[in-house]
């Protein structure tokens, strides 16, 4: 795979003055990653940003196994990864003092970088410099005092010692004697994960309300370590369960791009067929649950109906209900017949037109449409602050697609219609999916139509040890960007991944205030956020 | 509104071959004649991730569509364990969420039956009892009266699990 060096981002850099040292371990080289000194990381995420560069994502890695020659005393890096539409990807990297580690913070550029940050600090001990919000993320309250779970020394391998005794999490409050407080969770009404949302209402109105994550942390940054790839992508298709071809899409192409491993097109277009279908059956239950919290019962029963149709064809031609593990490194695990793409094309098509004939009957009915127009709204300029990602960007004028960003093969030969909705609220969400659902019905039918008759995969073979790959994959929930890094022996020694949820839970924080209470349901399922994505 | 009679029309009840369906719905008949007799025809699930990667929560959804409908044999499931008469746990628990089970399981009341879905729930599954943030599976944390393998089990394995652990009330 031979990209041609972007350069666009090292030369905006050089013209600020900014010095900036080319990585040739990393892959791949459209997608460049670049050393800069820990003074200028701040500067240098000013500078992205007055590029209108939107951040992907922030995290810290121990040196590799090429790293240790170069900074024998160093032995930590911060990474922070921006995109550019015209530009596509690019990382910065800069080298931490292992023994204090210290970083300013880029939150004032970039909001969502603080969660990252805390991220950051909870995992490795770095800390902050000016960080607007210092309290921890992931580590809850009841964690050891010394456990940094991604630092080379920490036991890894056994439950953690919790204290019993230990003070609470310290929740934005209200002096005002109108305002009450609600807290919810972790564990909620519904069948839904756990996560604790802590509400500051006036009357029905949310005046604020504060998400505390991590209880579904289960180390699996930390588990990747000393896998194999094969391995490898089993856990990371587990990163979120919904979202499984996504997550193994990622895994793959990082680990693909690292090691310069290009699978064939049957492969690409396979995954791109599994990756579409994720995105419908996932709309459509999402859309269904929507009405479901609006008591629009019939609705939810109609799209559910069609879920399971879409899970018993995957179980018949995949193996798979919800297509777990049909990615593999070098292709797809998979490799369905003449007979079985038939099938697949015409199931596809049956139910995008069922579910145009649903939509009328939505838009039809005022008593939905009611509660989900002008519900949640979050504004352009917000959206764009934030950095918004999928149907909940694309919902409010920020409308970054990695399909078209990036152009991965297979969309590199197919044309991907974005839904521009520019109203922000559940009623746009809701839209942006119909929409969604009818293009990614095209797409499927497009794949299957070109599918390209040779072999869907290749064989894996690990890169050598220190080299590292980027990837970034349009989930149905937006953009899903994996780092991952090798050691000896073909083994993993960093994976990062930046589920979309990490970004788009803002988004809810933000679309709820002065909503009324009883409506954070349909706000809430309009988002659909991954809690076990974020927690990692 | 008449648009909405016609699509209900249209659709009709939902059916498929006998063969398919029969090991379901053999089940369903058992549990609700197990429902009637033990529970007065109602049982209340309580659910409980506990760190799943939410891939056995679709599945847990899934019981509730149409093909399904696990409500048409007496079961339903609650927003509050204190209604509840069984809990269905998913997930490896993790450290964070171990404090949240065992204070949901205390808030069920007895006599209570604990279900196990999953891979994960069972035995860790991917994410390994080697790991620092697991504090195991749920048998480690509350006492599991019947486990559900699979990763995740499908809508017919967990209806066979909630059968199981009535089946095996004393």
């Amino acid at each position: 795979m031979r990209h041609k060096a972007n350069t666009w981002f090292a030369e905006r850099l050089g013209d600020q003055g900014i010095r900036t040292t080319y990585l040739s371990d990393h892959h791949p080289a459209h997608m460049p990653c670049l050393e800069i000194m820990r003074l200028e990381w701040k500067h240098a995420a000013e500078e992205a940003r007055r590029l209108d560069m939107r951040l992907v994502a922030l995290w810290a890695a121990e040196a590799g196994c090429h790293d240790q020659d170069q900074h024998a005393r160093q032995g930590l890096y911060a990474y922070m990864a921006f995109a550019h539409p015209d530009h596509r990807h690019a990382l910065l990297r800069t080298p931490l003092d292992a023994k204090n580690p210290q970083l300013p913070s880029i939150a004032s550029e970039y909001i969502a970088a603080s969660r990252m940050e805390r991220h950051m600090a909870d995992m490795f001990g770095i800390r902050i410099e000016g960080a607007p919000d210092a309290r921890p993320w992931i580590r809850h309250e009841h964690w050891p005092q010394d456990a940094l779970p991604l630092r080379k020394g920490f036991d890894a391998q056994s439950p953690m010692a919790v204290s019993s005794d230990c003070g609470d999490y310290d929740y934005v409050r209200s002096t005002s004697s109108g305002v009450y407080e609600i807290p919810v969770g972790p564990v909620h009404a519904g069948i839904i994960e756990p996560g604790h949302f802590r509400f500051l209402a006036v009357g029905e109105q949310i005046l604020n309300m504060e998400e505390r994550l991590g209880y579904v942390h289960k180390g699996i940054e930390r588990a990747m370590q000393g896998r194999d790839a094969m391995e490898g992508i089993r856990l990371a298709a587990r990163v979120s369960g919904d979202s499984a071809v996504a997550h193994a899409w990622v895994f793959a192409q990082a680990a693909e791009f690292a090691a310069d491993i290009e699978p064939p097109k049957r492969a690409s277009f396979i995954r791109g067929i599994l990756c579409e279908r994720e995105r419908i059956a996932n709309h459509i239950g999402d859309i269904g649950a929507i009405c479901n919290d609006a008591a629009f019962a019939f609705m939810h029963m109609q799209m559910q109906r069609l879920r399971e149709e879409m899970a018993r064809l995957h179980q018949e031609i995949f193996g798979h209900r919800l297509l777990f593990d049909t990615i593999v490194p070098g292709g797809v695990s998979v490799d369905p017949d003449a007979k079985q793409l038939a099938r697949l094309k015409w199931q596809t098509t049956a139910i995008a037109e069922e579910v145009e004939r649903l939509r009328s009957l939505y838009a039809d009915h005022p008593s939905i449409q009611e509660r989900v127009i002008g519900s949640g709204v979050v504004a352009i300029d917000d959206a764009r602050d934030i950095g918004l990602l999928g149907y909940a960007g694309r919902a409010s004028g920020h409308y970054p697609d990695e399909r078209i960003e990036e152009a991965y093969s297979p969309y590199d030969e197919l044309e991907v219609n974005v839904p521009e909705g520019r109203n922000g609220d559940v009623a746009t969400r809701v839209w942006v999916r119909f929409e969604e659902i009818a293009d990614s019905a095209r797409l499927i039918g497009e794949m299957i139509d070109s599918l390209p008759d040779e072999s869907c995969s290749l064989e894996w073979r690990p890169p050598e040890p220190g080299v590292s790959g980027f990837a970034a994959i349009e989930g149905w929930r937006g953009e899903i960007a994996a780092w991952v890094r090798f050691g000896e022996d073909g083994l993993i020694d960093r994976y990062f991944v930046r589920d979309p949820s990490v970004i788009n839970w803002l988004g809810l924080e933000l679309a709820v205030r002065e909503v009324p209470v009883p409506d954070f349901p349909l706000n809430n399922k309009s988002f659909n956020c991954s809690y076990s994505g974020n927690d990692l | 509104m008449l648009r909405l009679l016609r699509q209900i029309a249209r659709v009709g009840t939902i059916t498929e071959e006998l063969r398919e369906s029969d090991a379901y719905e053999r089940a369903g008949r058992e549990l609700a004649a197990m429902i009637n007799k033990r529970f007065a025809g109602s049982l209340a699930i309580r659910e409980v991730d506990a760190g799943s990667c939410n891939g056995c929560e679709l599945e847990i959804h899934a019981t509730n569509n149409a093909f399904y409908d696990i409500e048409r044999f007496g079961v339903h499931f609650t927003a509050s364990p204190r209604f509840a008469d069984m809990l269905l746990v998913t997930g490896p628990v993790s450290v964070n969420m171990k404090t949240a089970l065992e204070m949901t399981y205390e808030a069920t009341p007895d006599p209570k039956l604990v279900v196990a879905i999953g891979d994960c729930a069972v035995n860790c599954g991917v994410f390994g009892r080697d790991n620092y943030a697991i504090a195991g599976a749920v048998s480690d944390i509350i006492p599991v009266d019947v486990v559900v393998h699979g990763c995740p089990p499908t809508p017919t394995d967990i209806i066979r699990g909630i059968l199981a652990a009535i089946d095996g009330m004393p």
